[in-house]
């Protein structure tokens, strides 16, 4: 079997691979539907959006939704903290964001700085921080110790980035639509 | 030291099946015939220890699938139900969830039988390989199957791991959100664990037959770590010689399992686990189970996220490579007197390892001052020590070491430099 001088490529040899091409092809499409039934459904897809009423919230608290599996902290900051968050857009943040880039405009388009709206979960690993805790009095991850201020922006800590805002917008002075 | 078959069908049905299934031969040339060195000490049975370990997860498994319900709204319920209602459910669930921790304690002994007596070198690389392939296949499995219950601690371990993938650049969060098949660790999540948890232990029985098909290819190292010279003075027939050795250290083993299993079946679990899973609530201090301890202090032990999955996968991955990276012919640590003293600290920076994993990091050791040093500083020099014992010490104790020299033969290890009269 063993040759010394190269071939010229057949007909035959042109079949060969190209059927071989083919039924790669063909059997990497028929993987993807196995690897994308993996992906959330419809059904999950479906409950992507709350409206939550926030006039319950007083100054100086805050409350915890559901919102696709996931905590949202909706906090009702206090001037103190407002103050004190927008001090620090100067500071050496590890993920630099100002704190008006965190916040949404009410219905009459002025910007709701008392609001602020973060998903509950650390960017680390995923588990919940403590609010009111921590050096900044924002949030604190009792898993790996991250520290986040007053407008969740990371101070301290492991994790890489600030708490994240999700897609929100006022739908009236009291109510809010999550997603 | 591949052998030749030495069966011989006894009668004619026997002799009419080898023609067709040579079944018989098989087992006959593996666990009757099959010559192992004569020299094998006790740390050589943990490879039954840990096939017995793999069945008695698999037949409990099947057996708790039978009621358990991998929903969110009922898995919780169903194990209590398990424990309570099912006939000898309790007894069940407690060999399934202690087996795993009794399937851990005999890997890592195995491991670092191998580690002892340099297992890992030519030409066993791939059996070491494939070793640690089923050790991945474990964690992954035992991980899956942590989850399942539905307690505190299984949705945040759940949650914390899964994680781990999104610190992968670009591809890390849609991964992410794939292996959940959610925003969040929910449904999907533990029903296509479930479904995993049941898969995994028939892959890892797959990869145990190629471990041990490796293992008769290139035969068993031994404590003095030399090859076999001459089947007929340094070996004995597996059966009966070490098929009653292995049910012998069987047997100890099994006090020890029974002692888990019914006069502390909690001691090596932790009690956040019998609250119901509350996606809006971490645990104050979550912890891994212990025999992934380790682990997770690597993982702390980096400020960086990325850094600390790279270094907590590497810490696994490292060994993949060891073969190559020890330096020294010489096997057995009998022989290595620098080797050795560097395995056992090796150990004791394990343990020290798995010590740090449990602790709140940053518990102060030794306080100085206002702070002082705390469970992170410990985890970080532990980490570099685990790390420079393969990168730096493995082919560097090679060429500086002095070995003693080594017997003449397995024979002669046992019975002393004269050799035997017979």
């Amino acid at each position: 079997m063993a040759q010394t001088h190269a071939v010229e490529p057949t007909r035959r040899d042109f079949l060969y691979v190209a059927t071989g091409s083919f039924a790669a092809v063909g059997a990497a499409f028929a993987v993807w539907p196995l690897i994308d039934q993996m992906n959330p459904d419809a059904s999950v897809l479906a409950l992507a959006s709350i409206e939550v009423d926030i006039s319950s919230i007083p100054e100086g608290q805050e409350s915890t939704f559901k919102w696709r599996g996931k905590p949202v902290f909706i906090r009702h900051r206090t001037d103190a903290e407002i103050a004190a968050a927008e001090a620090d857009d100067a500071a050496a943040l590890p993920d630099p964001e100002s704190d008006s880039a965190r916040l949404r405009p009410g219905p009459s388009g002025e910007l709701e700085k008392k609001w602020l709206v973060v998903i509950g979960v650390c960017t680390h690993l995923g588990c919940v921080p403590l609010s009111y805790r921590g050096e900044y009095d924002g949030y604190f991850c009792p898993c790996h110790g991250s520290v986040y201020d007053t407008s969740g922006r990371i101070r301290k800590g492991p994790a890489p980035t600030n708490l994240e805002v999700p897609p929100y917008e006022f739908v009236s002075d009291s109510r809010i639509l999550i997603g | 030291m591949s052998h030749q078959s030495t069966y011989t069908p006894g009668n004619a049905f026997s002799r009419w099946m080898d023609e067709r299934l040579p079944v018989m031969r098989l087992v006959n040339d593996s666990f009757v015939d099959y010559p192992v060195p004569k020299n094998l000490n006790y740390w050589w049975t943990f490879g039954a220890v840990l096939s017995f370990c793999l069945a008695v997860q698999i037949v409990t498994g099947i057996v708790l699938a039978m009621h358990y319900v991998p929903t969110t709204e009922l898995a919780f319920a169903s194990v209590e139900h398990i424990m309570r209602d099912v006939n000898y459910g309790w007894l069940i669930r407690y060999v399934h969830s202690n087996g795993a921790s009794m399937f851990f304690i005999a890997v890592y002994i195995h491991m670092f039988r191998g580690l002892y007596y340099g297992s890992y070198k030519a030409p066993r690389e791939v059996l070491w390989i494939l070793g640690v392939l089923i050790y991945l296949l474990m964690m992954a499995t035992a991980f899956f199957g942590y989850v399942l219950p539905w307690g505190q601690m299984s949705f945040w371990g759940a949650t914390v791991i899964t994680n781990l993938f999104g610190a992968i650049p670009l591809v890390g969060e849609a991964l992410r959100t794939w292996l959940w098949g959610d925003f969040a660790v929910g449904d999907p999540t533990l029903n296509r664990f479930f479904s995993l948890h049941y898969l995994f232990p028939f892959l890892i029985a797959g990869v145990v037959v190629l471990h041990i098909w490796a293992l008769h290819v290139t035969g068993q190292n031994n404590p003095a770590g030399i090859e076999v010279k001459d089947p007929k003075k340094d070996t004995v027939a597996f059966t009966p010689y070490a098929t009653m050795k292995d049910a012998f250290g069987l047997a100890i083993f099994m006090i020890l399992f029974s002692y888990f299993v019914f006069f502390n079946p909690n001691a090596l679990g932790e009690p956040d686990n019998y609250i119901v899973a509350d996606p809006l609530v971490t645990p104050a201090h979550i912890v891994p189970e212990w025999y992934l301890l380790p682990f997770y202090a690597i993982l702390r032990a980096v400020p960086d996220k990325l850094g600390g999955v790279v270094l907590m996968f590497g810490a696994i991955a490292i060994l993949f490579v060891l073969p190559w990276l020890d330096t020294s012919k010489v096997r057995s640590a009998r022989f290595r007197p620098l080797f050795k003293q560097f395995f056992w600290i090796f150990v004791v920076a394990c343990i020290g390892l798995g010590y740090c994993g449990g602790q709140s990091p940053d518990k102060i050791l030794i306080a100085v001052g206002d702070g002082g040093f705390d469970v992170t500083d410990l985890s970080r020099i532990l980490t570099i020590y685990y790390f420079a014992h393969f990168l730096i010490l493995f082919p560097l104790l090679g060429l500086i070491e002095k070995p003693k020299p080594l017997p003449e033969s397995i024979a002669a290890s046992v019975l002393g430099s004269e050799p035997a009269k017979s």
